[in-house]
């Protein structure tokens, strides 16, 4: 079992397993936690369509399952793994981010109150919003 | 409208602090310093300003905060006169230009223009993503109890990126009041130099 934590949220795989190098997942938690799925094309997340290199294939598709590890690795990610190999981050490029706010739309994001509710930037569509940062420390 | 983010990773750390204020507003926790990663935010106080449609008009800059406190007296806390004076100007300058947006939108002189929002985006580093995947990764291993490896974790990221002010001053000991204002943070703050703890702000007048 590996928790990965990925752009979308927290995600406990009950079929991953994982080495130092290598986080193989099932199709289904893969698609589940990334949004990843392997086609004859390679590996795709919606419109987006990456041909695996030609004769490496299987480092990166086995079987019905994706090293979402050597993926991330191919598309200059960042993937941190705990030295147990028990929780994996595998994150957005600095690149995607940079991408992301040059659009000028604020990214989205869902954080709790006190109380434990959920809200939504785009939850405030429509009122002009002053996001401000503080901390306890 | 506000929506104040407190970028506090140790649960319960926050809430004295927003029962004191008894906000109007949203206030939101993030524990795992998410709005770092998305808007490229290093220190607090810092703030987007979006418009109504969602787009950011303002990037992630300094909110009124002035580099006045190092010239605080460390022992008392007292601030030379002259300085207190910059830091009360600069507040007031920044909450003027606030409401002056609130008021007038795209009209207003602060309202950046797509150009200019695009030329004040905030630099992201790989590195600095990779210290954002670790930061998270630490947080996650402080709730399963996995204290030493998760303070390892958070000193590496502070060293991947350490321009966040925010990742290392999560990750310091704490005074009696709860601020990251130990030596050690002093020690950081001299070692700064001639650079800047808060950014220049692009306000006509900022001090």
């Amino acid at each position: 079992m590996v928790t990965v934590l990925t752009e979308s949220g927290e995600y406990a795989l009950a079929e991953a397993e994982a080495s130092t190098t290598a986080l193989w997942c099932p199709a289904r938690e893969a698609d589940t936690a990334t949004g990843w799925v392997a086609k004859p094309e390679g590996l795709c997340r919606g419109a987006v369509c990456v041909p695996l290199p030609a004769g490496r294939e299987r480092e990166f598709v086995d079987g019905g399952r994706i090293n979402l590890a050597a993926l991330w690795r191919h598309l200059g990610q960042p993937a941190v793994r705990s030295e147990r190999g028990h929780v994996w981050v595998l994150s957005a490029s600095a690149r995607e981010r940079k991408a992301a706010l040059a659009s000028l739309e604020a990214p989205d994001f869902t954080l709790p109150d006190p109380s434990g509710r959920m809200h939504r930037l785009s939850d405030y569509r429509g009122k002009k919003v002053f996001l401000v940062t503080w901390a306890s420390w | 409208m506000v929506i104040a983010v407190a970028m506090d990773s140790r649960e319960g750390d926050p809430l004295p602090w927003i029962d004191a204020a008894k906000p109007t507003y949203p206030t939101l926790i993030d524990r795992e310093h998410r709005l770092a990663e998305l808007y490229g935010i290093v220190n607090v106080p810092q703030a987007v300003w979006i418009d109504e449609a969602g787009r950011i008009v303002r990037p992630a800059e300094p909110a009124g905060a002035y580099e006045g406190f190092r010239q605080m007296n460390r022992a008392t806390r007292e601030m030379p006169e002259d300085v207190a004076r910059r830091t009360a100007q600069a507040k007031a300058l920044y909450l003027d230009a606030i409401r002056d947006w609130a008021r007038n939108g795209a009209r207003s002189p602060h309202a950046f223009t797509a150009e200019q929002a695009r030329a004040h985006l905030p630099a992201v580093t790989e590195d600095a993503a990779t210290a954002q995947a670790m930061f998270r990764l630490a947080q996650f291993l402080l709730r399963l109890g996995e204290r030493d490896v998760a303070e390892r974790w958070i000193r590496e990221a502070s060293r991947l990126h350490p321009d966040s002010w925010c990742i290392w001053r999560q990750g310091a000991g704490v005074t009696e009041l709860g601020l990251a204002a130990q030596p050690d943070f002093w020690a950081r703050v001299d070692g700064l130099g001639a650079k800047r703890y808060y950014a220049p702000v692009d306000m006509p007048g900022m001090p």
